[in-house]
């Protein structure tokens, strides 16, 4: 397995506490700082880390865990159970419009997988049988329009562009005009990636938000990311109030930690999983599934 | 707050700073037991005086056994590293560069995969002035990288600069095309001085360095381009890296403009990492 350090790290020193009998209060400090590091080196923000071992340290130093005959699986219960309580445990779907248009909206840092993960949720939501249009709203990477022409193409979906000439904001409004005339009932919009501290850009953002009134904004976000996770998605959050997260190239050996930083601090759920660079390459998020491989168990 | 001694909660206290600057735990400690042992040695006493010392420290440890080779003429650039990274990008600043200092430079549309890596190659290229080898989507990289060498050669140019396609490095079939592409650079073109560069989100966590270790076995890597620094991202990694598998860092990118690229400079970066 890929995070076969981190699980062994962490079954090492649960190993040194199973069959151990009742516990100390050293042993758990001893077990938390195991927890600590393991989480660390998953890329989970430090302080959330911190949040994390404290409360997972009450409650391991609570009397029922002291008296169990088997006190260091209980630890290793008590940890998996608080992280996947963190992390959630159900699927959450996008938000869609029973009947007219859904606007689906996409944003994030550069590189991220914003296309590529435009032409993911059209690929994905034509087999639930939706008409998807992909609109063109980055005009400042070089060749990001017929980026999503070839997306689009590849996988037969129309792609709405008005050059590199015209504001996004204008380009978000006529899309949906288009899609309206052209019957597609989910309009998916690809925007410029941009660093959350780019005011300029953060602010075209909100414009294109209260333009067309999206009904899901996903902040998509690269699953190495380390512990800048948490600045870049509490920024978007305050900014556009996004509906969810997606998370890109999880075929990666990444163990992933950014996913619990994310969902911590800011509530909002994770509900994609890119998982390889071509179009149907997408999963749905399972919290519960994120939470066995940030723990790597 | 301002420390009064210099205690575990001091340490404790950078300990914070180096980890959320993606230094990763066991650098960090690393970096700890050093800089407690130039304190004795210093006699350091006064806790202001101690963030300075730590800085000291890890710039020491990005700046020792780093060997310094002279550039030489002609010259090929291999540029690899991980999807969405800033490889093609830097590709065109450092093309750039080159151009305004003089040179004759050629580059190597090697990402037939990705969806317009061609097409945003070329607009690079444009910009920055400089001729292009292109062959169309879907075609065999390493057929790319050959016939630009050939024209590298017979226009006489002074530096090629090979795209490739981002590709993760735990995936086997395509870290053997980039070790493919790597001998083809390597057996055609003797003569040229030869250098790969890792290109590296500093946004990235700890995955970087699993990033850098299988990158190596591919071919050796010469230095980082550490990309986005722009942002609020420290891209401590790369000390790790550095600490770990002596890669010193060449570039960094701050953003995305053309003249938006830095040689790499140890004692700012590390200053940024206390801002
Ligand atoms: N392996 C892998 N690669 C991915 C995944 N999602 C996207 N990519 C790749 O990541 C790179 C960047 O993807 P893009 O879709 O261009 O990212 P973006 O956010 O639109 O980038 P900008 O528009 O430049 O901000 C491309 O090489 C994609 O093929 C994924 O889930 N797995
Ligand atoms: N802010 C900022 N953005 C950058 C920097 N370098 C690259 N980018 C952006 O990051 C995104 C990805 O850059 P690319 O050059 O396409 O990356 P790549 O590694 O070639 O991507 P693939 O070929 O898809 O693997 C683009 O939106 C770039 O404009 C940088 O230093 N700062
Ligand atoms: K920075
Ligand atoms: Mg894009
Ligand atoms: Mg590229």
């Amino acid at each position: 397995m890929a995070f076969e350090g981190l699980a062994s790290k962490l079954q090492e020193a649960m190993k040194k506490l199973k069959g151990k009998g009742k516990l100390t209060e050293k042993d758990i400090k001893m077990a938390m700082r195991e927890v600590k590091l393991a989480l660390l080196e998953a890329d989970v923000n430090f302080k959330v880390v911190k949040n994390f071992v404290k409360t997972v340290g009450e409650k391991c130093t609570g009397s029922e865990v002291m008296e169990s005959l088997t006190p260091g699986q209980q630890v290793v219960k008590i940890v998996n159970d608080e992280l996947s309580s963190l992390m959630g445990d159900e699927s959450k779907e996008i938000n869609l419009k029973a009947n007219g248009i859904s606007v689906i909206m996409l944003v994030g840092l550069q590189g991220a997988g914003k296309t590529t993960m435009g032409g993911k949720l059209a690929t994905h939501l034509r087999k639930n049988n939706k008409r998807p249009l992909l609109v063109a709203c980055d005009i400042y990477r070089p060749a990001a329009i017929k980026q999503l022409q070839v997306v689009g193409k590849s996988i037969d979906v129309p792609v709405f562009s008005m050059g590199d000439k015209v504001n996004p904001v204008d380009i978000a409004k006529a899309g949906i005009e288009h899609a309206k005339a052209n019957d597609n009932n989910v309009v998916i919009i690809d925007t410029a990636g941009r660093l959350h501290i780019d005011e300029e850009l953060m602010q075209e953002l909100k414009d294109v938000k209260e333009c067309v009134e999206p009904d899901e904004i996903l902040l998509v976000v690269d699953s190495m990311t380390g512990q800048d996770a948490v600045n870049v998605a509490t920024t978007f959050d305050e900014l556009l109030n996004i509906d969810g997260v997606v998370l890109t190239k999880l075929d990666g050996d990444t163990r992933g930690g950014a996913a619990l930083s994310i969902k911590a601090m800011t509530g909002k759920p994770i509900k994609f999983a890119g998982i390889g660079e071509k179009l149907n390459d997408l999963e749905v998020f399972h919290p519960d599934r994120m939470a066995s491989r940030i723990l790597g168990m | 707050k301002i420390a009064v001694t210099i205690d575990d909660d001091l340490y404790e206290e950078l300990e914070e700073i180096l980890v959320m600057a993606d230094i990763g735990f066991d650098t960090t400690v690393d970096i700890i037991d050093r800089l407690k042992k130039k304190i004795k040695e210093e006699k350091v006493n006064e806790p202001s005086e101690v963030k300075p010392c730590l800085r000291r420290v890890i710039i020491e440890m990005l700046e020792e056994d780093t060997v310094e080779i002279e550039e030489e003429f002609p010259k090929v650039l291999l540029i690899i590293g991980i999807n969405g990274a800033g490889k093609t990008t830097s590709i065109g600043k450092i093309a750039s560069r080159y151009k305004e200092s003089g040179k004759k430079v050629l580059l190597a549309a090697g990402d037939t995969f990705r969806a317009a890596a061609i097409d945003q190659l070329e607009v690079w290229a444009n910009r920055a002035e400089v001729d292009l080898v292109k062959h169309k989507e879907g075609a065999d990289p390493g057929a790319v990288i050959f016939d630009a060498i050939s024209a590298g050669k017979s226009r006489g140019s002074d530096i090629l600069i090979c795209d490739t396609a981002g590709r993760l490095h735990n995936k086997k079939n395509l870290m053997k095309e980039l070790a493919k592409i790597n001998k083809i650079v390597e057996s055609e073109f003797i003569g040229a001085q030869k250098e790969t560069y890792l290109v590296l989100d500093a946004t990235t966590g700890q995955n970087a360095v699993s990033q850098a270790k299988e990158f190596m076995e591919t071919s050796k890597i010469d230095g980082i381009i550490l990309t986005k620094l722009d942002g609020t991202a420290k891209g401590g990694i790369v000390i790790s890296i550095k600490n770990t598998l002596n890669i010193p860092v060449k570039y960094i990118g701050v953003g995305e403009g053309i003249e938006d690229l830095q040689e790499f400079d140890a004692s700012e970066f590390v200053n940024a990492l206390f801002d």
